[in-house]
């Protein structure tokens, strides 16, 4: 399914590290809906009269922390008493769009990275505005009085609570270019603060978008197209009628609907329903026919994407040509796709575990008809995001169901229909060929990558002059060693699959690819991968920092134990650096076991280390798991897998022993969110070199191969 | 119609027979703290005790549970061990999308309920039913030893 989908800038993804100023439109609209006995000096927090703060965080939490690192940054400019810190979900506004975007959404790892300046500024014009308050109260100049854990206190030693001068402090001017503290000062920015949504996961409150119930409302659950891009051509909805609590079947773009009273008699009536499908042009496509496009591509010249020097004239003494090749991944977030949407007379209001309110805004008002601010966005907890829930296909359906149905619908996907939604990482191939000179060092390095592209399949974005798609490329575009000539190319090729944004996004395979064929360099030229990488990064000093910090606490070059054999993979992505190194046995049938893994990060400042380390650890799992088993196949068109039992994750017996160590750096803060992942695969598969002598260049790892 | 013991609570459900435990909870009760993950008992998402036994809701009918004594995510902090385990997994910090976690923590109550002492193996065994996608497994494994801990004490 392709989306119409347009938010206002064309720049959206563009990470160029841009920081807006404090006055984002609509921030004191907001403010000005404030009760008396609040303080509310813009949209980003409120003060009871109570010492309560409020943060309000437009930013969707998936997990990754962001409405505890959000609060984090705004309490530290404003002296707040972080026991009294709550957050709560923002609305959909122009006020809470993601700076680095241009429009609310999360993703990208970009929530600390664009907050860190705008969040702080919020809660240091507070702190300057409450100063302010309690100088005017005791007639005294604000430079006698400092703040300290959610009170003004004068030299004298008089003390007020914020909760005290809310009424005073709402009459002052908000200061615009509020003073901010040197990261000296900082008591709350850096420490290992608890997760504030921690109380309401461990006793089943919390609320993600599959717990709204709403007065009326029937649940849907939709019969896709067995193939991408088929089409029901004849419905008999005879027998699913007959199903006790199906009240309707509709039928819309995506498929056949049955609504019900609840889940399981729409899912019954759904599998009672009996579908003719045209399975359009896709009714033979299959991952052999994907395979052999997309390697066939790879032997064409395609466009560029990097040059330097000139690869054709640089001839080593020792060449070396390698193949790679990832899989079409599926996202598999544990709270299936869902969506409740309600159309009424004057707007429409869905609620949702979405990462991107603001294109959802403006692209269900074309749905329904009606002006993007008749349109209410109430984001929910996200039962996982990784990307998946950045698409709109989801509230899409349940705005089209509830405009039919004339009632609020909650639709949703069954952990098949999610799985066989086609939103998948696309499938790539990646052809290297390098040359290495008498003292092994690389003269020459080419890349050639051929798969489909995400900026084409997002429908907010479109490939540039240069035909180069960024997601395709990153991560082998960017590759940092020391090498003179250099050049990489993209070939796109669309075998019909629509593809979409997947944790780390490009640097999910492409990093796997680029540090294993590294490797093999290091391999050929008869040096240890850590000197080899670390020779060649002398014009990168973040890079080589992981690396090393990496290499000293796994201990690298030490006595493991027997059959325990060591790799190492560096990556930067989304503006963060991250070295891992993995410790893998390969047992008699081929079956690979990671024992440990060191991750050292340098994500500039951090605002919560025990967060950071906690995202590196789950971006690990996420990147072992798809090492090991993801992979979307198609046979005669159709999705082979459906289910955690063909799509399998890790589980509990097989988690690895993780350390996470993180640089100390003044650099701006990056996020975290991502970057653990791409250096993963790449660790492991070159530990499984070292223990077998076999080279893994295709994902995810096939035991068979392994066999002893 | 049937009656289902839900927490102590004998409660009416107009469902049909075969209705997975998990949806009656869920959309006829209105208890949505127990989740729904895979609907085939492979994820552990949708946990809950029936007469103190880890089971997977998402394939056990409500006809399975009639005289019997189901147990939710709801009134964990009623019992001794949940309770313990709650407060393991809020020291620990554990969830991060936090969807699977109520599945955790259900099966971790019921390994600790049988087993003061787990095991590293012994935790493998009772938890790897359960699927975390955010990968807190390491996370888990600590809670569920710190609970072990505050019950032996």
């Amino acid at each position: 399914m392709r989306t119409a989908f347009k938010p206002s800038r064309r720049n959206f993804l563009k990470t160029s590290g841009l920081v807006i100023g404090f006055a984002l439109p609509g921030a004191q609209r907001l403010a000005e809906a404030a009760t008396p006995a609040e303080f509310k000096p813009n949209a980003y927090l409120r003060v009871g009269a109570d010492d309560r703060v409020t943060v309000v965080v437009g930013l969707s939490e998936m997990g990754q922390g962001v409405h505890t690192a959000i609060p984090q940054l705004v309490a530290e400019e404003l002296d707040a008493d972080w026991t009294r810190v709550r957050v709560e979900q923002a609305p959909v506004d122009e006020a809470y769009k993601n700076p680095i975007f241009g429009i609310q959404a999360t993703g990208g790892s970009t929530s600390v990275n664009g907050n860190w300046g705008p969040m702080r500024k919020a809660g240091a014009a507070a702190r300057e505005m409450l100063v302010a308050a309690a100088a005017q109260t005791w007639k005294v100049d604000a430079s006698e009085c400092r703040t300290e854990k959610g009170a003004v206190v004068h030299k004298s030693g008089k003390k007020l609570s914020y909760g005290k001068l809310v009424a005073a402090a709402s009459k002052q001017p908000v200061p615009k270019e509020p003073k901010l503290k040197d990261a000296s000062e900082f008591k709350i920015i850096g420490q290992n603060l608890r997760r504030l949504d921690t109380p309401q996961k461990v006793n089943g409150s919390g609320k993600y978008g599959l717990d709204v119930r709403l007065p009326g409302m029937l649940t849907a659950v939709l019969a896709q197209p067995p193939v991408p891009g088929g089409k029901a051509v004849s419905v008999d909805d005879s027998k699913a009628k007959q199903v006790k609590g199906v009240r309707q079947v509709i039928q819309i773009p995506q498929g056949v609907a049955v609504l019900a009273d609840g889940y399981w008699q729409a899912k019954k009536g759904r599998d009672a329903l009996q579908i003719q499908w045209d399975k359009g042009a896709n009714a033979g496509l299959s991952s052999e026919g994907v395979t052999k496009m997309l390697t066939e591509a790879t032997q064409q010249e395609g466009k560029v994407a990097r040059n330097e020097g000139s690869v054709g004239s640089a001839s080593g003494a020792k060449t070396l040509e390698a193949v790679y090749e990832a899989p079409y991944l599926a996202h598999a977030c544990m709270e299936p796709m869902n969506a409740t949407a309600w159309v009424k007379k004057d707007g429409i209001e869905i609620w949702a575990g979405t990462q991107s309110q603001g294109p959802n805004q403006g692209i269900l008002s074309h749905v329904g008809s009606v002006d993007p601010k008749q349109v209410k966005v109430n984001t929910m907890l996200l039962g996982g995001g990784f990307g998946r829930r950045f698409a709109p296909d989801f509230t899409i359906a349940a705005t089209v169901l509830s405009k039919m149905a004339g009632k609020p619908v909650k639709l949703v996907y069954s952990r098949e229909d999610d799985m066989r939604a086609y939103f998948y990482r696309p499938a790539s191939v990646t052809r290297f060929a390098a040359g290495l000179d008498e003292s092994g060092k690389p003269v020459s390095f080419t890349a050639r990558v051929a798969s489909p592209s995400i900026m084409e399949a997002s429908g907010f974005m479109k490939l540039p002059p240069d035909g180069v798609d960024s997601f395709a490329v990153e991560g082998v575009k960017d590759v940092p060693y020391d090498i003179p000539n250099l050049r990489v190319e993209y070939s796109r090729q669309e075998p019909g699959v629509q593809v979409w944004f997947w944790r780390s996004v490009g640097h999910s395979q492409n990093i796997f690819f680029s540090e294993s064929f590294i490797d093999e360099l290091a391999n050929a030229a008869g040096k240890d991968p850590f000197e080899f990488r670390r020779s060649l990064l002398g014009k990168q000093p973040r890079y080589k920092g992981v690396l090393e910090l990496a290499a000293e606490r796994a201990g690298w070059g030490k006595p493991l134990p027997q059959g325990v054999h060591r790799g190492i993979a560096v990556a930067q992505s989304f503006g963060s650096y991250v070295a891992e190194v993995a410790e893998v046995s390969v047992d008699k049938d081929g079956r690979p076991k990671v024992h440990r893994v060191v991750a050292a990060v340098d994500c500039g400042e951090v605002v919560n280390p025990e967060i950071v380390k906690r995202q590196c650890e789950s971006a690990i799992v996420f990147g072992l798991t798809a090492a090991l088993y993801g992979r979307i196949t198609f046979k005669d068109g159709q999705v082979e897998q459906g289910n955690f039992d063909t799509y399998p994750m890790l589980r509990m017996s097989e988690m690895p022993k993780v350390e996470v160590y993180i640089v100390k750096s003044k650099e701006h803060a990056t996020g975290m969110g991502e970057p653990g992942l791409p250096a993963l695969a790449p660790a492991v598969t070159a530990a499984i070199y070292k223990a077998t002598g076999k080279r893994i260049r295709k994902l995810p790892i096939n035991p068979e191969a392994l066999k002893a | 119609m049937v009656t289902l013991n839900v927490n102590g609570k004998q409660l009416q459900a107009d469902v049909d027979a075969d209705t997975p435990i998990l949806w009656a909870l869920r959309d006829t009760l209105g208890m949505t703290g127990t989740k729904f993950g895979c609907g085939m008992a492979l994820c552990g998402a949708c946990t809950v005790h029936l007469d103190g036994a880890p089971i997977r809701s998402c394939m056990t009918p409500v006809s399975a549970a009639e005289g019997r004594k189901i147990t939710t995510i709801e009134s964990m902090s009623a019992s001794r061990v949940g309770k313990a385990v709650q407060a393991a997994w809020v020291k620990h910090d554990v969830p991060q999308c936090g969807y699977c976690q109520s599945g955790q923590i259900m099966s971790a109550a019921a390994l600790l309920a049988s087993n003061a002492k787990p095991t590293d193996r012994d935790i493998d065994a009772a938890m790897s039913g359960n699927v975390c996608r955010c990968g807190t497994y390491n996370q888990i494994r600590a809670a569920i030893k710190d609970a072990a801990a505050t019950l032996s004490a």
